[in-house]
């Protein structure tokens, strides 16, 4: 899945675009925008490029499609582990990811972080429960730990690298799991600790082949794809004991 | 090799798959049980959630007991008028038992009722089987064991609504048919078995069916309350992964004749005791999971697109 350019020609085009493209102090695109999921699909690598202006530092955020998440929390009870306790949390990314050319702490200060949303503790969810704030930070503390067990907020592993001062790309990874939907990646270039300029584009993660198809059917059409699922076992049990009829 | 499942969204290895059918067929084949009691458990292990693991297993023993009852059919052993009175319950009970289904899944108590329900039921399954066996293994070894009655008549028969099965040489209530019809189809909706295990003995000791009749008659039930659980699952739950369950199916059928043929060299009793031990040794690791402290005791759930 990686780039159909070799990324050196791609940065060559790049640059050769680039006297034409000066006034925008900011471009980035990705090798693709589409993540094909298939049967056998174990993850894959986007090669995201670009170039700046000038000097200065790039932040890139790349966010999944938000939803809502029950977090619930288990307690003994009688001896049994069960769900207690329960806060909904509105406006989850399912996915989140930054990577950056140096430390982020080292590009922007942490207000400038706050007001744009970079980092997952600066990530505006809502609360549907009313709880004291103690408890939604211990929930929303255990919602970010299990989503990067899941490896679905990664820690920044890759790294925005620039070759000379203008030009960077940047490897995103996506796990196995990654979540369908419609991803969004903003690009920041980031001077003396103020966002000079920022770029969105859309990434989009989707099931293709058989398996979107099947899961897409089992959506719309849940009681036609009940039944072709008991016709098909049916089938399968019938085919299997035909050649044991004598038996 | 990996394959990617649809609606559980996850990838497992094909073989794990295959293999995890195969050996709950041997089992089924050489116990003569449905093996769904086996095979949620199982999945459920591997990392299915539960919730999907339930649903893809009642849609497996469609292809499996339908493989399981034309045999019976053949040899003619198979009460059609008995089966149909059971339905009318079954269908019944699998439409309650999608409904509880779901409302236990909305309050997010759906894997520990599956886990409880499981641990409740292995755990007497287990340990009348046990008593079972050990007690012929002893009645064996002594010559000239006394012998069961073959057909009792207990107040149960003598509820209203009389009925003559005529293939069974029963003349009992339809109550009871129709209220173990229900039962059999509530199980088999929120713990994804056929009920096999526990319609058996019922039809043999609560009905009074004769022996041979019994394991055709159920098998040709559980095909169809089977296949509306899957119907009403995929409706109500959308957690019917036709994938999982045809890769189990191929395995399962395989291991299922396999295990026919092994079954009938072995002795009855010792096997039962085996089963009765696997059995338990399945319930003891849910409660084990149910009990010990878990790593992380958070969990969530996304509830919107």
């Amino acid at each position: 899945m990686t780039g159909r350019l070799p990324l050196p020609l791609l940065l060559l085009c790049l640059l050769l675009a680039a006297p034409a493209r000066a006034a925008e102090p900011l471009v980035a695109d990705l090798t693709s925008h589409l993540v094909a999921i298939t049967t056998g699909f174990t993850g894959t690598n986007v090669v995201l490029f670009g170039a700046t202006d000038g000097q200065g530092d790039v932040v890139v955020v790349v966010r999944g499609p938000d939803h809502d998440v029950v977090v619930r929390r288990k307690s003994r009870v009688g001896g049994i582990w069960m769900n207690k306790r329960q806060i909904t949390f509105q406006g989850v990314p399912s996915y989140y990811e930054i990577q950056s050319s140096k430390p982020l702490d080292d590009i922007m200060p942490p207000a400038v972080q706050a007001f744009h949303q970079i980092g997952i503790a600066n990530l505006r969810m809502g609360v549907v429960e009313k709880r004291s704030p103690e408890d939604i930070a211990e929930f929303r503390a255990a919602l970010v730990r299990q989503q990067q067990r899941e490896s679905l907020y990664p820690p920044a592993v890759g790294r925005v690298s620039f070759l000379g001062d203008r030009l960077f790309h940047a490897t995103l990874n996506f796990p196995a799991n990654v979540p369908t939907g419609t991803y969004r990646l903003e690009v920041y270039l980031v001077r003396n600790g103020q966002v000079v300029s920022g770029q969105t584009s859309p990434l989009v993660v989707s099931q293709v082949g058989i398996d979107a198809e099947v899961n897409d059917f089992a959506n719309r059409r849940a009681l036609l794809y009940g039944l072709i699922a008991v016709i098909g076992a049916a089938m399968a049990g019938w085919l299997a004991s035909l050649p044991f009829r004598n038996a | 090799m990996d394959i990617y499942l649809p609606i559980a969204a996850i990838s497992l290895d094909v073989f794990v798959l295959l293999g995890l059918g195969a050996i709950v067929g041997f089992l089924s084949g050489v116990f003569g049980v449905g093996g769904g009691f086996l095979l949620t458990p199982f999945l459920i292990f591997i990392g299915v959630p539960h919730a999907i693991a339930v649903a893809s297993s009642a849609n497996q023993l469609v292809g499996a007991s339908v493989s399981g009852a034309l045999a019976h059919w053949r040899r003619g052993n198979l009460d059609l008028q008995m089966a149909f009175v059971m339905l009318a319950g079954g269908f019944a009970g699998s439409a309650v038992g999608v409904w509880i289904f779901g409302v236990l899944r909305r309050i997010g108590q759906i894997d520990l009722a599956i886990s409880l329900a499981y641990v409740l039921l292995l755990g007497t399954l287990g340990t009348l089987m046990l008593v079972e066996s050990t007690r012929a293994i002893l009645r064996l070894r002594r010559p000239g064991g006394a012998r069961r009655k073959l057909h009792q008549h207990i107040w149960l028969h003598g509820l209203p609504l009389k009925m003559r099965f005529r293939r069974s040489k029963l003349y009992i209530s339809a109550l009871l048919p129709l209220g173990l019809g229900f039962f059999g189809g509530v199980l088999s909706a929120v713990l994804g078995v056929g009920g096999g295990f526990v319609m058996v003995p019922a039809m043999i000791y609560m009905l009074g069916m004769p022996t041979a009749m019994v394991p055709g008659t159920s098998l040709f039930q559980i095909i169809f309350v089977a296949a509306s659980v899957t119907v009403l699952q995929s409706i109500e739950n959308g957690t019917v992964d036709v994938v999982l369950a045809l890769v189990l199916l191929v395995g399962g059928v395989i291991g299922a004749q396999l295990g026919t043929r092994f079954g009938t060299k072995l002795r009855g009793e010792q096997l039962r005791a085996l089963l009765a031990l696997l059995v338990l040794a399945i319930a003891m690791k849910l409660v084990v999971d149910l009990t010990v402290r878990p790593d992380d005791p958070y969990a969530i759930e996304a509830v919107s697109e």
